[in-house]
């Protein structure tokens, strides 16, 4: 009797006609990468991240995990320090966002017109968004300078005493905004103008003809033509915001976020117990926060963008 | 479109080969790197520093690769150790990316032997044991842990002074003469009356010190405990030292006489040569960086006088190899090298970091230094050091340091108050030490 092995291998193939369609493997391949990437660079680093936010673990002895239970969240409700970042990130974040997508939109309604070297503008508007952030906070910091900086000095051609840009808490708060709207701003002008450019030209004709202003055409063709690209950039801007890090750190390359950590954001607190402290196991649990608290504001904002939606539908 | 089966079982197959790929490369990260010593036994050293060691500057990699041909030694420098700590630490947890040779400085060195000592080479199974005369027995023992390892031998140590710009107190109608001023700043009260007289007439865009913090960090430094008692309890809220740091510090920043500047910032290193202040509280190794900051333009402008108050001691060095190390022996070999009594006499002579070996504190009484108008630093230094008290180290000294000197600044540049100051200080260091 023949061996099984070589008779499996080289066993005539059933015959071909009648067949149950299989499912193709190919897209499984095609897929593997992303997925394998994503359970070794995302997935698993989430959970061991949730895992450690559970212990007391410090850089400077990783070997010993001392088990904390919650305490490292319970500890959050009292810490100061933590509802100083929180309030930070938030203000910061709407000094950053709002301005941003305002001057965005109009931007890309601008641009939407007939322009000469219509290219030209629409390369520069992505300059700032390929610029480093570190490159850009560095300038940043020199142009907001309290002695030498040219925003004071600009201030000081107008009258206006020079503000400490550093140090206020305000003011420190506005420079740093400023960072991310210069780099962001033109980014999303680009999204809202490929946007734009999906609205068919004859709802313009036909607003035109019934004598609309380019005002009006704006707000009733163009914003609500517009409203899923809207909603898109402000949920992917609220999650910029809330993992604000870049920017307030190189600010004054501080990581407390100013002496009175008037800036600091709570990418920045968890980098700083994390890194300047060594507190590993709280900077876990901060991060899953931030995690949890993405999840909440990006659901409320869909949230509310649907229904906007819905009720615009049902109109 | 239909694809032909050819195709999708090679596509399949590729994917197969690709993600192996991709898994053997997440996993073959962590051993990479530190290669061991190549074909032809030249081995290249790494060291990486912080702030100012003056090896380079002195010259003295340039003599050991002559020593040793085949060694090649390659140094990185942070110039904040705030910022070298963070990133030592890092790599330590990670076992990659570490140096032949790293800096630890004195306020880290007990949580090293008391935290760490598993990460760092015993220097014993080296001969190491076989050195410990040579250094000044407190330097020695900082570095040893209690079951007898040598984690680190001993560079230089911090013992403390005054440094000015004689070119500016003439400006302002005060005296130049580092005797006489050294009497009539003989106290810290002294000191600050002198401030007032210097910012009644002081150059424009002047201020008498640097920072407060600078000023806070001196007082500390002359005082045995600071932030934890013998028996290793945190005693820093109540601590007379830190108390009356703070109090010196808060009225001078009440009175205006700091440049506001923080230390080891850009601001603060451009200060050296614009004149923004006329003293700085200065340990040894703060004359290399005086050099390094003024530069040539500052020759014969600076000069040394005894600290108002007393002897102290802020900072000093060691020199460690950590066990993830790729060449330990030559690791061992350098930093030996480096840190026998005529090497540190070397840094001294260029740079001025005080010698921790006792024969090399014998040998430099007499130095002068023509940079600073030839005060005489060996004799300066030496009793500073002879004088200043044996600190008592514990694991978070610099942490600590770190987050006063924060709230310091607050009350100097935003006009804190000061007891609001004080809190946030204590709130802060709760937050550090966790």
């Amino acid at each position: 009797m023949p061996s099984a092995e070589p008779l499996a291998l080289t066993a005539p193939k059933a015959p071909e006609a009648p067949k149950a369609p299989k499912a193709p493997l190919s897209p499984y391949a095609f897929l593997a990468p992303f997925f394998t990437l994503f359970a070794a660079f995302g997935i698993f680093p989430l959970l061991y991240t949730a895992y450690v936010s559970l212990y007391r673990a410090e850089l400077q002895t990783p070997g010993e995990l001392e088990w904390r239970g919650l305490g490292n969240y319970t500890a959050l409700f009292t810490d100061p320090f933590f509802w100083t970042a929180l309030r930070n990130t938030f203000t910061i974040g709407v000094l950053s966002t709002v301005p941003q997508l305002l001057m965005a939109l109009g931007l890309a309604h601008l641009l939407n017109y007939r322009l000469r070297a219509r290219t030209f503008f629409r390369t520069a508007l992505l300059l700032p968004y390929a610029t480093s952030v570190a490159a850009a906070s560095l300038i940043f910091a020199q142009l907001f300078g309290h002695d030498f900086g040219l925003v004071n000095r600009l201030l000081d051609l107008v009258g206006i005493r020079p503000v400490d840009w550093q140090n206020g808490t305000a003011a420190s708060q506005i420079a740093v905004s400023s960072i991310v709207v210069w780099r962001w701003t033109g980014y999303n002008a680009l999204i809202y103008l490929a946007g734009m450019q999906t609205i068919p030209a004859e709802l313009y004709e036909a607003a035109e003809v019934d004598g609309a202003s380019r005002w009006r055409q704006f707000l009733h063709v163009t914003v609500p033509g517009l409203r899923p690209t809207i909603v898109f950039t402000s949920v992917v801007s609220t999650i910029g915001a809330t993992q604000l890090f870049g920017e307030p750190l190189l600010f004054e390359g501080s990581v407390s976020g100013g002496i009175s950590h008037q800036y600091q954001t709570l990418g920045l607190y968890m980098y700083e117990q994390g890194w300047g402290f060594l507190h590993l196991g709280r900077a876990a649990a901060i991060a899953w926060v931030m995690f949890l608290l993405i999840v909440v504001v990006v659901g409320a904002n869909a949230w509310a963008g649907r229904r906007r939606s819905l009720k615009e539908a049902g109109r | 479109m239909p694809i032909p089966r050819t195709v999708e079982r090679a596509v399949v197959r590729l994917g197969a080969v690709a993600l192996t790929g991709v898994l053997l490369a997440a996993c073959g990260s962590g051993s990479g790197g530190g290669s061991s010593d190549s074909a032809g036994g030249d081995v290249t050293l790494t060291v990486d520093l912080f702030g100012s060691f003056g090896y380079q500057e002195s010259g003295l990699y340039a003599e050991y690769e002559r020593l040793h041909p085949g060694t090649k030694i390659k140094q990185t420098d942070t110039e904040d150790e705030q910022d070298y700590w963070k990133s030592l630490q890092t790599r330590l947890a990670g076992g990659g990316g570490l140096a032949d040779v790293q800096g630890v400085e004195v306020g880290r060195i007990a949580s090293v032997t008391q935290q760490q000592a598993a990460k760092f080479v015993d220097l014993n199974q080296y001969g190491a044991g076989a050195l410990k005369e040579e250094f000044a027995p407190a330097k020695w023992s900082a570095a040893t842990t209690k079951d007898g390892k040598v984690l680190g031998l001993g560079t230089d140590v911090g013992p403390e002074a005054m440094c000015y710009r004689s070119d500016l107190l003439q400006a302002a109608g005060l005296p130049t003469d580092r005797t006489e001023l050294a009497a009539r700043w003989a106290t810290w009260d002294g000191y600050l009356e002198l401030g007032r007289q210097y910012k009644a007439k002081a150059p424009a865009g002047s201020a008498w010190l640097d920072s407060v913090g600078s000023l806070n960090g001196i007082m500390v430094g002359q005082e045995k405990e600071r932030y934890y008692d013998a028996s290793g309890a945190l005693i820093y809220e109540n601590s007379p030292a830190v108390k009356a740091a703070w109090e010196a510090s808060v009225k001078a920043a009440g009175e205006g006489l700091s440049a506001k500047l923080d230390q080891w910032s850009p601001p603060w290193n451009q200060a050296f040569s614009s004149g923004s202040f006329a003293t700085l509280p200065c340990p040894a190794w703060m004359l290399g960086y005086i050099k390094g900051q003024a530069g040539d333009a500052g020759k014969g402008k600076w000069d040394v006088a005894k600290l108002p108050g007393g002897a102290g001691n802020w900072g000093g060095s060691y020199l460690a190899v950590p066990a993830a190390a790729a060449h330990k022996k030559e690791a061992y070999e350098l930093i030996k090298w480096l840190t026998a009594p005529e090497q540190q006499t070397k840094v001294f002579r260029g740079q001025g970091n005080f010698p921790s070996a006792t024969k090399s504190i014998g040998e430099i009484a007499d130095a002068k230094d023509p940079y600073f108008s030839d005060a005489p630093i060996g004799k300066i230094f030496g009793e500073a050091a002879e004088q200043a008290p044996v600190q008592v180290l514990g694991l978070h000294d610099k942490d600590i340091a770190d987050q006063i000197n924060n709230a310091l600044s607050e009350v100097e540049r935003k006009g804190t108050a000061p007891e609001t100051a004080w809190s946030n200080a204590k709130k802060a260091v709760k937050n550090a030490l966790g």
